[in-house]
Order: C-alpha cells, then structure tokens, then sequence
C-alpha cells in the first residue's frame, strides 16, 4: 500500500492503494466514478476508456501510480454544466443500445474530434476501430461523430 | 441496505417514497406489497438512507391493478413492467404504450422493470415477446386504470361517462370543459383496488377494451429512449456499479482443462496476500475472496490449484467438429424430439427430379461474448438474499438461486439492472448464483466478476450445426423435392438459471435428474415446396457436464445456423434452375394460394419484394459475370420469418480476391412486425441485429483443441469492428397485412428476427460476387482467400 495522489475530472484524490493497481478499480472502487467499466483487462476493447491530458488511455491495464496529468473520465466530458458536443450527438442520434461500451466510443470521439475536427468517413473508421460494440452500434456512433463535428465546427464559427 | 456510494436509483426512490408517505404501510396492511415511485422520485437527491424493503419478498399479485400501476398525487404515474430491457428500448416502447391507453403523456410516466419484489412475474426477456406480449398486458391494464378513472369522475360530476372527455390526465365534462378533475384528485396517492380477471399472467387484464390504432397519439412516434442520457453523462448506475458497505470482491478459479478433476487447493499460495479473506471450494468450485477488487485478481491468478485431466478427451478440436458431428450415431430419438417432419414423397420427388442439387453446411459454435463479463453482487443481510444482477430473466433467477441455497423464494429476491447486452446469456446468469453462494458461505456481501478468458471460454454458446441439404427440380426448374437433415452438438441445454445446470453447480457436481438432447426446429420459411423431409438430430460430445461448450439461447436461437444453410441452399437451387433468385423465392411463396391466420405468405412476399425494390434489384440469375479488378462486388438475398414477424435482408460485398477479405458495404433490411411502436427504436435494433449477423457471419467461431477452448479474448476471438459497418444501411418498414389500417393491428417481436437471414444474405452475396459457395461460417479471409484459390478466380 502506497499513498498516490491523482487529478481526476478537476479534483485532487489521494488513494492509499498498491501501487500496481490498474486505475479502473481505483476510478470505480475509490472514487465511486461509474464512466469506465471492465471490459477486458486486457486493452482491447475499450470499454475502460479514460483521458490523460486529453489523450484516450485504457485504465484497465494503467498502474495507478504511472498516472500524470489531469484524468478525465465520462464524467467529467461537460463543460461548465453543458454536455459535450459529442454526447449531445449521441443523444441525438440514439445511438446506444445497451451502451456499456459507449464510454469508450464518447471519450474516444472526443478526442478523435480535439486532434482533427473534421474527420473524413475513413478517419472516423480508422479513429474508432479500437473500441469494440457488441451490440454493434458502429454506424449510428459514425453517424453521431460527424454531428458532433458538424456541431463543433458550427459553434468555432459563431465565436 | 444503506448507502454505499452507488445506490440503485429506484431505492433511493422507494426511500423517498417511504419518507414522504403513508402509502407502503397502508398496502402492506391490505396485504400488497405496491411500491409508489413518483417521477421526480427516480432523479431524486439527498435521500436519508434507510432500508428499502426488509424480507421477506411475496410476490406481487399480476390480478390487482396497483401491481402494475400506480397514479401519484401529481397525476403522474408509475408502470410496473417485469421485464428487462436488453438495450432494444422495450422500456420506452412500453411505457409509450401504456401512456397511450391511460391518456397520459409520454414524460408523465416511469417505468420499473425486473424487480421480483416489485414487479409481477413477466417472465424478464426473451423470445423478442416484451412488446408482442407483455406491453400488450400493460396496455390492457393501462386501459382498465383509464376506465375505472372515468368512472370515478363520473361518480363525482354525477354524469354518464360517456358525457366525459380524457386528455392527459385530465377528465372533463364535454358540455363544459370547465368542470375538470386530474387523475392525481382522482385516484393519487391511492389504491384503485381493482381486482382483475386472467387464468395467467400474460391473459390478465380488465373489463375495458384497448384503444383501436387510429386513436393511439404516442404509438408510432420516434420519442427518444429514457435511458440514452445518463448512459452518455455518466450518471447511469449499471448493476456492475452497485457498492454496499462491507462488500468484498471474488474471483472464479477455472478449471484449465475442461472435465479436469480438482486435486488440491494450497491456500497457503495466496493467504499471505493483502486483503486475502477466503479461499470457498466446493468439488471442482474455486473462489477466492479479497477485501479488494484488484487484490482478488491476483489472488485467483496466484492460487496454487491442481487438477488431473480427464481419462478421454471431452471433444474433438474444432477443425474436427463437423466430421464428428456427421460420423456420430445421434441421441435416440425420443417423445417426437427428432423425427422426421414428412410431407408427401420426397425420396420418391428426387428420384424422378430432372436435376438433383446437394450440398453440406457447416456451423462452428459461437459464443455470446459480451462486452462486459459476468458479474453479481449478493447482500445476505437480515437473513435474506438480494442479487443485483443483469439476468435477463430475474424470477427463474430468484428461484434458481433460492432452490440451489435452500432457501424459501420468497426471502430471495433479485433485482434486475441493466449489464453489457443479454442476446440469452443472462438467461442464465452463473455469476449471481456464484455471488449468493459465497454471500451466503462469507456472511457478507459478496461481489463476483468473470475475467475476460473465463467470459470468452466459459459462456454459454450456441450450438454448431452440421446440414446436409438435397433438393430437386424438374425440367421447368421448379422445386420439387427438399430434403433437410441436420447434426446439432446440442447436448444438456442449461436452460434457465436452473438450479443443477448454472454452471456452479455442475462444477460442485448437481446434476438434472433427466439430462435432455437439445433440438431445432427447421427453416422458417412459407415456400411451397410439395414434398419435403426435415430431420433434426441432437449429437452427444463425449464430455455433456462441466464443459465450455454447454450450449444456451444465443440471439434467434438456432436460426441463424439453420437459415444460413437453408436460404443459400435455395440460391443454390436457383442458380440450378437458371433463375434469379428473388423471382425464384417469389415464385416459392406464390405456390400456394391459402395463408395462415396471420397472413404469413402474403406478409413474406411482401417483404421479399420490399427488399428488392428498395435495393433496384436487378433480376438475373447468379453469379453476376466476375469482373477482372481487384475487388469483386455482388448482391445476395436471404429471407425467413420468426414467430409472427418476417423480413428479408438484402446485401452487397465486396471480396477482396488478394487476400479473402469480405467487407459488406451495404445492407437493405424489408421488415414487417405489424403495428410499429417505436420507428427509430425499431431501426436501431434492426441495425444491430444486421451488424450482429455481419460479425457472427465473417469472424466468429468458438476454437477448441482436443482439452479447452483456445478462443479467449478479442484477438483469438474477434468481432466486428468499426472498420467494417456498412456505409449504408436501409430499413424498409412493411405492413404486408391485407387490410393494413385494421384497428387491431398488433405489434410482433423485432429483437431477433432481422439477424436471421444475414448470414446466408453475405453468402449469396459472395456467391453472386465470385460464383465461389461458401457453405462453412465463419468467412476469415484465410478460408475466403482458400476457397477463392481453389475454384482459381
């Protein structure tokens, strides 16, 4: 057991935990967050999709202690109350079935959408292809991801 | 219960609830046990934390209305439905329904579902029946709340109800609008303690009569699913997120060879680590119990077990399934199971056939492989058992467990929240029976996951199929003779969380009484074919208990498999006969002139012609000339009905000839379910179950050497990925009913039968693109590539 100490959606954690432990169960056991979920320990599917400094990571298999920066989970994806572009375009376009893989889709757009704000058909495929959907919703989440750029791009214009 | 730092929203509601009226106590004492939720209740906040409902739990009575409907002080109302929502919007189609029929508006009402103690006994999901049957109770019921509301008002404005009005919760006199009474004056916060009438809980219902379809205002719209928010910020609390205070973690250790014996357990390998609590063995059961989530990982990964291999291999690797399956004398044949289904001469059609088509198909197991493994949390407080738990089926679940722990039902009860799909597996929830099992052994609550290997080895599968097709035509190309036999390696079905199959205690060595060979039925289709056999057999692996590849329901059970083999033996046929392979289903439908009560052949044509217009289908017998390009594209058709529901699936590949890979641009999916609730629900699970197929047609097969499973994860297992979604996808919604506009037009399942025609779609597709018949799933480029070589395109 090691005290770490964590930034996570904006607030400062210290968690008293071996060191080796993979972030998810610090996330959901500690911190009480329901965004990430296992999928398969094994950085393949996902489903435990988290941002460090903005860049998708899988806390699944991240040892608490290697984290840096500022953690965001699905949580802590709104701004200022206001849902992220890309959440509102997944509501709009219905895209979840069950939606337990849908963290991982929603942070991974948003960043897909931060580094490249409009994406073609390709790159939305090539961006995605990691996280996995057993329900198989990959073409209403395609559908949402260009939404959600056509909807960013707009508000970039209004400023 | 008390707060952890996730609690199931509809307890802190009930808590509110609780807090704020009178009203549990005063159905308790009239013996109900009716829990009112208000609307506000289930987003409600800083809720003192109190127990919700001690044991024990008796069922709610489905012949009281207050068991299914509840109107609050406000006039806002909640349904009880005892169902679970796969992901398919059930909840949100339900409740649409039964606002329609009680004249409420869609956001004045609350849905709780697959709650034993709280909602009567539907039976949870399965057979895509929520909307075709359940919700129709519900609307029953809804429709007698509605008319015992108008009659109270009558009473109270000393009027005939027919000189009253209903608009959304609101009665009124018709000759003077003014004089108005809510259902919230009505009736809030009370007891309608209306009794009603029904043999069982599918025919319950009132004395009023449901509403014809013209007058429905909230059926038919797209209203956006109640659930989809909080799955997107966040908020939404998952049956895999439930803490109590003073849980602990386990994890399964597994047997590494399947029918291996355990010998001996050395505790002393773990119970040195932090957080160790407990290592639970029961024959050939293993757990270990951490204080930590992450500290019973390892824990389970370090435990030093040792198991002694079976005497004889308990199957044969899968590159041998289909040669066994064939070469196997099958079970006997027992009460009807697997007689053959005659109808004229068939042997006697194809001898006298102009021409004679045969071909063998083959189907490997396939798993269900959710996105997210098993997992339950058990709370043995008080004496009782409450499992909160994704089973699909939370009442079988609920006695299951109480039978395998020897406890009265009614101090078990489960409480169903919502978990990474079902698609059947949750029809038989192992980890739920494992988490009451060490609760009960621990004294504590106990929280059980599967690992990713244990989910993608040991879940349940569906079954692989061996078929063998012959048919015949005659001189003009017509279809005389179909001849349909098939091998299922289908051996002890697990059923339903049945307390001597789950697979804890098979491990723990319970047995059912009377193992039974699983069967299938035959394709679904309505041709006309004059003489036909269909036979189906179940085939005996040499290991039927303890083993990972115990068979259960997997998405449209069996059709898939059997519609695969079937309707590509049928463009198989139509290539024979020079035909084009719409114009040759047509023509099967056509043949006969009388229909069922349903209207099953004219709704078949009608979906087969939908699919083809939508798509320009252009008629011409396959394969289309094959063009010289690197890519090759062609167009399969596939048609087949499920319960009352038919559709047909149109798509179009490309197939790469380089390296055998098949990517299926486009789909058209012509889908007639009768009355549709829901349009964009609708579309999205259609949409699913055509990706669900496209995967299960390309990529998935259970792998197994001559001991275990090798396919374990997402690599040695793969499934469809975003790469692969179609570009374009076109739902055609049909109403194939001869009278269309008929007031009692019902709604029929939507949740499985679109995934039954895509497999054999893809293959008439690739057919149509290479003239190459692909007749074994899955098509992984190696075996496309192989085939394309062989036949040297």
């Amino acid at each position: 057991m090691q005290e770490t100490t964590l930034t996570v959606n904006g607030k400062t954690h210290t968690v008293n935990v071996d060191p080796a432990t993979p972030l998810l169960y610090v996330l959901r056991n500690d911190l009480g967050l329901r965004g990430p979920r296992f999928g398969c320990g094994l950085a393949q599917c996902g489903t435990c999709t988290v941002l460090m400094d903005g860049r998708p990571i899988r806390s699944c298999i991240l040892p608490v202690s290697r984290t840096r920066g500022e953690i965001t989970t699905l949580e802590g994806l709104p701004e200022d109350g206001e849902l992220h572009p890309v959440q509102q375009a997944w509501i709009d376009e219905q895209v979840p079935q069950c939606g337990f893989c849908q963290n991982g889709q929603i942070l991974t757009a948003a960043a897909l959408l931060e580094t490249n704000p409009a994406p073609t058909d390709d790159e939305i495929r090539r961006g995605m292809n990691p996280i996995l959907c057993r329900c198989m919703t990959y073409f209403r989440i395609q559908s949402a991801v260009k939404r959600a750029a056509a909807a960013m791009a707009e508000t970039e214009a209004d400023r | 219960m008390s707060a952890g730092h996730g609690v199931n929203a509809i307890d802190r509601a009930l808590r509110r609830w609780e807090g704020t009226a009178s009203r549990r106590d005063f159905l308790k004492s009239s013996g109900l046990f009716v829990f009112g939720l208000s609307a506000l209740g289930a987003a409600g906040e800083g809720l003192a934390a109190q127990p919700a409902a001690d044991g024990p739990y008796p069922d709610p009575d489905f012949l009281q209305l207050d068991s299914w409907l509840v109107v609050h002080e406000d006039g806002s109302a909640t349904f009880y439905v005892g169902k679970t929502d796969g992901g398919q919007g059930t909840g949100t189609a339900t409740r649409q329904m039964m606002c329609d029929e009680l004249d409420i508006a869609f956001d004045r009402a609350t849905v709780v579902m697959g709650r034993t103690d709280l909602t009567v006994d539907q039976g949870g999901s399965g057979g895509s029946d929520a909307i075709e049957r359940d919700a129709m109770v519900g609307r029953r019921i809804a429709a007698e709340a509605r008319r015992v509301l108008l009659e109270m008002a009558s009473e109270r404005f000393g009027e005939p109800v027919e000189e009253l009005r209903v608009s959304e919760g609101v009665i009124s006199l018709a000759s003077d609008p003014s004089r108005s009474v809510t259902y919230g004056e009505l009736v809030g916060g009370r007891r309608f303690d209306v009794a009603l009438t029904g043999a069982n809980i599918n025919q319950a219902g009132g004395v009023a009569s449901i509403k014809p379809v013209q007058d429905l205002k909230l059926v038919g719209q797209s209203i956006p699913r109640y659930d989809i928010p909080a799955k997107v910020d966040g908020s939404f609390e998952w049956a895999v997120d439930v803490h109590l205070p003073g849980m602990v973690h386990a994890r399964n250790v597994r047997p590494p060879f399947a029918g291996a014996t355990l010998t001996a357990v050395d505790e002393s390998s773990v119970s040195g680590m932090p957080g160790f609590l407990r290592v639970v063995r029961k024959g050939n059961y293993v757990a270990v119990v951490c204080e930590r989530e992450e500290q019973a990982i390892e824990a389970a990964e370090g435990l030093a077990v040792t198991w002694e291999k079976p005497a004889t291999a308990p199957f044969p690797p899968s590159d041998d399934l289909f040669a066994y399956l064939r070469s196997t004398e099958p079970e006997p044949r027992s009460g009807g199971r697997g007689a053959p289904q005659v109808e004229g001469d068939p042997d006697g059609a194809l001898a006298r056939a102009a021409t004679v088509v045969e071909a063998a198909y083959d189907v490997p197991f396939q798993g269900h492989t959710a996105i997210g493994p098993a997992h339950a949390l058990a709370d043995p407080s008080d004496g009782q058992m409450t499992i909160y738990t994704n089973d699909m089926k939370p009442y079988s679940h609920r006695t299951g467990i109480a039978e395998f722990l020897g406890m009265p039902p009614e101090e078990v009860r489960v409480i169903w929240m919502e978990g990474p799909q079902l698609y059947g597996r949750t029809a038989a929830d192992d980890a739920g029976f494992e988490a009451a099992y060490l609760a009960k052994e621990l004294g504590r609550p106990v929280r059980v996951q599967w690992m990713r290997h244990e989910e993608t080895a040991w879940d349940t599968k569906g079954p692989a199929f061996a078929i063998d097709l012959r048919g015949g035509l005659d001189a003009d190309g017509n279809l005389v003779a179909l001849d349909y036999r098939s091998r299922i390696a289908n051996y002890a079905h697990v059923g339903y969380n049945q307390a001597r199959t789950v697979l804890i205690a098979q491990l723990m060595g319970l047995r059912p009484e009377r193992p039974v060979p699983g069967g299938a039925g035959g394709p679904d289709e309505m041709y006309h074919v004059p003489n036909r056999r269909e036979e189906t057999r179940a085939v005996r692996l040499p290991l039927v208990f303890e083993t990972p590849l115990r068979t259960g329901n997997l998405r449209d059970p069996n059709g898939p498999q059997i519609t695969f083999a079937a309707e590509s033996f049928i463009d198989e046929l139509a290539a024979a006969a020079d035909a084009d392979p719409v114009e040759f289903r047509l023509h099967l439908l056509r043949g006969a002139a009388d229909d069922d009560e349903i209207f099953r052949r004219a709704r078949s044509i009608a979906v087969v012609e939908a699919a083809a217009k939508a798509y320009g289908w252009e008629a011409r017998p396959s394969p289309a000339r094959a063009g010289g390009g690197r890519l090759l594209t062609g167009r399969g058709i596939a048609y087949a009905y499920r319960a009352r529901t038919t559709v047909a699936v149109i798509a179009e590949v490309e197939v790469d000839r380089e390296n055998g890979q098949v990517r299926v641009p486009r789909m058209v999916c012509a889908h007639d379910c009768g009355l549709v609730i829901n349009p964009d629900g609708l579309e999205n699970t259609i949409q699913g179950n055509l990706l669900h197929g496209i995967s299960r047609t390309l990529y998935e097969e259970v792998r197994f050497d001559g001991e275990k499973v090798t396919s374990v994860d997402w690599r040695s297992h793969p499934t469809l990925t975003h790469r692969d979604a179609p570009e374009r996808i076109d739902v055609v919604v049909v109403n194939g009913d001869p009278n269309p506009d008929r007031p009692d037009l019902r709604p029929y399942g939507a949740g499985e039968p679109s995934h039954k025609p895509v497999p054999a779609a893809i293959a008439n597709a690739v057919h149509d693109a290479t003239g190459v018949r692909m007749r074994r799933l899955p098509f992984r480029p190696e075996r496309v590539l192989a085939e394309l070589q062989a036949a040297g395109v």
